[in-house]
């Protein structure tokens, strides 16, 4: 009995052990200035921006109320609640794009034959290579008014005025979507390229459908890789900045943009602080639920 | 992996001790710094400039504030040079290294934010009104309504530019008040009036140049310098002067408190008080400078054009903003914080 | 009954999604790179071909030294990310949940959760202390910076190759006598390299494309080649963002074509 959990200490010494480098590095460049953002979550702001030393809640409370400018009272803020939909709306929408997208791609590539795979991940992964804010304005360029789909289709006769697509949720969506899909299609073919095909032609060979094989046998041993894809995909997208900044024209904010606001012209770090705080709860609760969701019933020894 | 670290460690050192004599370092506005003035400077005086962009006083603020920016000069507005003098973030300059020091226009040396000119020196100035192109829209072009009250052909095209002070000032003026005010009538008013506009707009966003240029945008809350550039590209593109009231900004530079390479900075100071200097700097932006005898030297179109030279009728109504009040501040911050959500 | 035509491994309209999705992903692509040889000024009005655009992008110094500091940075990052990455994954996967496990995970993953502004501010405001007290300004803090929030990107794929992989393997090594040290090289390793690579990679691609963070934590000079084309979109684009784009897409391809000459070579 003891040589079993010695052993088993062992282990999780060797875990913490591997695991140490990353934990540190992460503590001083990510975790630990967090703490910073936590400490200013709790305190005033300042005159002109950054904060004034000494405690108060209005920061917390200013996520969910506001105080009216004139009689000082105290009401739901619902810009806020819009805002915080949007972003939540559209980063599900951003995942279920990519994955609809990416999982067909990432199954191609990895079913192409062992020379061609090899081209195929070449190619997908240029446009990965792009900066993300050129990226961003190619999309600009397609969808602006007098880009080249309004232009296409002015050209062809389809329609007499240009749609105006630019600056508005659906263009953030575009945007994203696009941007994210390198993040969905990589880890889904990692995983996909692990899956032994011959389960597949047991499938069939026991009648099943396509459709059954497809959710009955790839859907679940590739889950880990769908899991990180939905991952990498949903919360960067919740947070993002740049492409909404870019295609939505400042005036439709996601989170990203709303907490940029206080550090800014908004002069509210402590709000942007706990909004930060916020999200980062929510998104932790989030994950958990999914993941302990997603890895149930899986044997973790493979 | 020891060889790695050990390059790697090489690496760092010799980032950090890459320091040059005869250089120095520019925060600034994006789009401010004529690069031909780099290169004269450069040339003259064996110095090399690099300016790093900023798109907002309270970025630039943030940064600096922060500490270890490795920046020597900066461009404040006129309504910030007080908060960061406050802060005690500039130097105020020796005069004896800065010989030129009496180009500068009279008007310009007793300003209100830096009496004496005992901190910054002008940079450049300007106004902010309504750049519209006058294809799509032919009706009264200087008037606050045009973003306030949108006409017809604009609802979906306009664009605000997002400023806090010139558009909130704006909006206030509109509805009758002064700048900096706190009487919460005139602020409900005026909150109220930006509210009501916001659905007409196309967005809120910087790069006005450009968009009135390729017609992405048919008007704008814009700066008089960028109009004039969108003129020259999109000639149907005017700029108006909002007759109920609109602001004039003047950017100037200060030496910071804790800039590494003060001697440099002087030169450069002291350069773009000559007047064949400061026209260059109004060349590429396309907004007066605050130098006596620079007119000899600015471009032909700048001479004559109306962004620049405000037409009689509108003189009257621009003004510099004021330094307001922390309560007065709040108030605008509010206002814009609800408009921006 | 085999039908000769039937497939195991092809889906009805997958192909074709993929094929679309090729294409749409391209589109943008080659209008950027199309309009780097625009004669005139415009991003997006045509005027003829020039290569003019290309001359001044490598004129500019600029630009020169901010991709040689995007590059550094970048190499450097994803390096370290990816090693230190690899060894966490083989610490937190397949095995039996041992304490402290969910918490390494959530610190692992926690860089992907923070808005890039947060951890932007935070990082300005921690270095500065830093900066003042030490009086090291160099690109230090970029590299430090960037190896953090590349960390889980390169993480998770290694860890769900991980997942996905046969143990019989391992154990069968393990049946042969072999050390830890030989059956992680031998056998380990190899099977576990595709992960390691996606990894790499997409940590060198998050590097190479940051902005937020770098933007607040660079000091004056630091302009890597994202924030140098922020700087540029302020101002009025020019295609000369466009010719610096294709420049570096070239390198890419050629880049990535030697990786994958080699690896073919070894496989």
């Amino acid at each position: 009995m003891s040589m079993e959990s010695e052993a088993r200490s062992r282990q999780t010494r060797r875990a913490w052990a591997l695991s140490t480098p990353a934990l540190l590095l992460l503590f001083l460049a990510a975790a630990g200035p967090l703490l910073i953002v936590l400490v200013y979550s709790f305190l005033l702001p300042g005159k002109y921006g950054n904060v004034e030393w000494g405690f108060s809640l209005d920061g917390w409370r200013g996520i969910l109320y506001s105080r009216d400018i004139f009689d000082g009272s105290l009401k739901l803020a619902d810009a806020h609640l819009t805002i915080f939909w949007r972003s939540v709306k559209l980063s599900l929408l951003t995942t279920i794009i990519t994955f609809v997208v990416g999982f067909p791609t990432a199954w191609f590539i990895a079913t192409r034959a062992p020379k061609a795979r090899a081209m195929w991940l070449f190619l997908i992964t240029i446009p990965f290579w792009t900066n993300l804010l050129i990226r961003t304005f190619a999309i600009n360029e397609v969808l602006r008014n007098e880009g080249i789909v309004n232009t296409v289709l002015t050209k062809a006769g389809l329609i007499d005025a240009p749609i105006r697509m630019i600056n508005t949720d659906f263009a953030v969506l575009v945007g994203m979507a696009y941007v994210y899909l390198p993040l969905m299609v990589l880890p889904l073919f990692a995983a996909i390229d692990r899956f032994d095909m011959k389960l597949l032609e047991a499938g069939y060979d026991l009648y099943a459908s396509r459709m059954a094989v497809l959710r009955r046998v790839i859907l679940p041993i590739v889950k880990p890789g769908i899991v990180a894809g939905s991952i990498l995909v949903f919360v960067p997208s919740l947070g993002a900045y740049v492409t909404p900044r870019v295609l939505g024209g400042g005036k439709n904010m996601m989170i990203g943009n709303f907490i940029e606001l206080q550090f800014g012209q908004g002069r509210n770090w402590p709000l942007g602080a706990a909004l930060s705080m916020a999200l980062l709860m929510i998104v932790m609760v989030a994950l958990l639920v999914y993941v302990r969701a997603a890895t149930k019933g899986s044997n973790p020894h493979g | 992996m020891k060889k790695l670290l050990g390059a790697s460690a090489l690496l760092l050192a010799s980032t950090s001790l890459a320091h040059a004599a005869g250089e120095l370092q520019l925060f600034n506005w994006g789009n401010y710094t004529s690069p031909e003035l780099l290169e004269k400077f450069e040339k003259e005086t064996g110095i090399k400039v690099t300016v790093t962009d900023y798109d907002s006083n309270d970025t630039a603020l943030a940064k600096v504030e922060a500490g270890g920016h490795g920046f020597d000069l900066v461009v404040p507005s006129a309504n910030y040079v007080p908060i960061w003098v406050e802060k005690g973030l500039l130097t105020e300059l020796d005069r004896s290294k800065l010989p030129h020091f009496g180009n500068i226009a009279p008007q310009w040396i007793d300003v209100a934010w830096d009496k004496g000119r005992k901190y910054t020196v002008p940079w450049q100035w300007g106004s902010t009104g309504i750049a519209v192109n006058t294809s799509v829209y032919g009706g009264d072009i200087n008037t606050s309504a045009v973003f306030l009250d949108v006409p017809e052909e604009l609802k979906g095209k306009i664009n605000v530019v997002p400023e806090m002070n010139d558009v909130v000032n704006l909006a206030i003026w509109y509805v009758g008040g002064e700048p900096c005010t706190e009487d919460t009538e005139v602020l409900k008013k005026a909150r109220d009036a930006l509210l009501a506009a916001k659905p007409d707009w196309l967005s809120m966003d910087y790069g006005a140049t450009e968009k009135l240029s390729n017609n992405d945008w048919a008007a704008s809350v814009n700066w008089n310098g960028s109009t004039m550039r969108a003129r020259l590209a999109n000639p149907a593109v005017k700029y108006g002067y909002p007759k109920e009231g609109y602001p004039l900004f003047m950017d100037s530079v200060g030496l910071l408190a804790d800039a590494k390479n003060v001697e440099e900075a002087y030169k450069f100071i002291d350069f773009i008080m000559l007047p064949e200097n400061a026209a260059m700097l109004s060349a590429f932006a396309r907004y007066a400078n605050g130098i006596t005898g620079s007119e000899a030297f600015m471009p032909e179109d700048m001479k004559t054009a109306p962004e620049v030279v405000t037409p009689e009728e509108f003189q009257a109504s621009g003004h510099f903003l004021p330094t307001c009040s922390p309560k007065a501040q709040e108030y605008m911050t509010a206002i814009w914080t609800e408009l921006q959500k | 009954m085999a039908d000769r035509n039937f497939s195991a491994t092809r889906i009805p309209g997958f192909a074709t999604i993929a094929v679309a999705a090729f294409v749409v992903l391209y589109l943008p692509i080659f209008t950027l790179v199309i309009y780097a040889f625009n004669a005139g000024q415009s991003i997006a009005v045509w005027e003829g071909i020039s290569f003019h655009w290309f001359a001044k992008a490598w004129a500019n110094e600029a630009v020169k030294s901010a991709t040689l500091r995007s590059l550094i940075i970048a190499v450097s990052a994803s390096a370290i990310a990816t090693s230190v990455a690899t060894m966490a994954a083989l610490g937190t996967t397949r095995r039996p949940a041992f304490r402290g496990q969910t918490f390494i995970y959530v610190m692992i993953n926690q860089p992907l959760m923070v808005p890039e502004i947060v951890t932007a501010v935070a990082l300005l405001i921690f270095f500065g202390v830093i900066k003042q007290a030490t009086g090291y300004q160099g690109l230090g803090y970029l590299i430090l910076a960037h190896t953090a929030f590349c960390i889980p990107f390169a993480y998770l794929p290694i860890r769900a190759r991980l997942e996905g992989m046969d143990l019989s393997l391992e154990t069968a090594a393990a049946d042969l006598y072999a050390s830890d040290w030989q059956t992680f090289r031998f056998v380990t390793l190899p099977l576990l390299f595709p992960g390691i690579i996606a990894g790499a990679m997409l940590a060198f691609v998050i590097s190479l494309d940051d902005v937020v963070i770098t933007e607040f934590v660079k000091a004056g000079g630091q302009d890597t080649l994202p924030t140098y084309m922020l700087g540029q979109m302020r101002r009025a684009i020019t295609p000369e963002v466009n010719a610096i784009s294709t420049g570096l897409l070239a390198l890419t391809v050629v880049l990535l074509t030697a990786f994958f000459l080699l690896t073919r070579k070894k496989g």
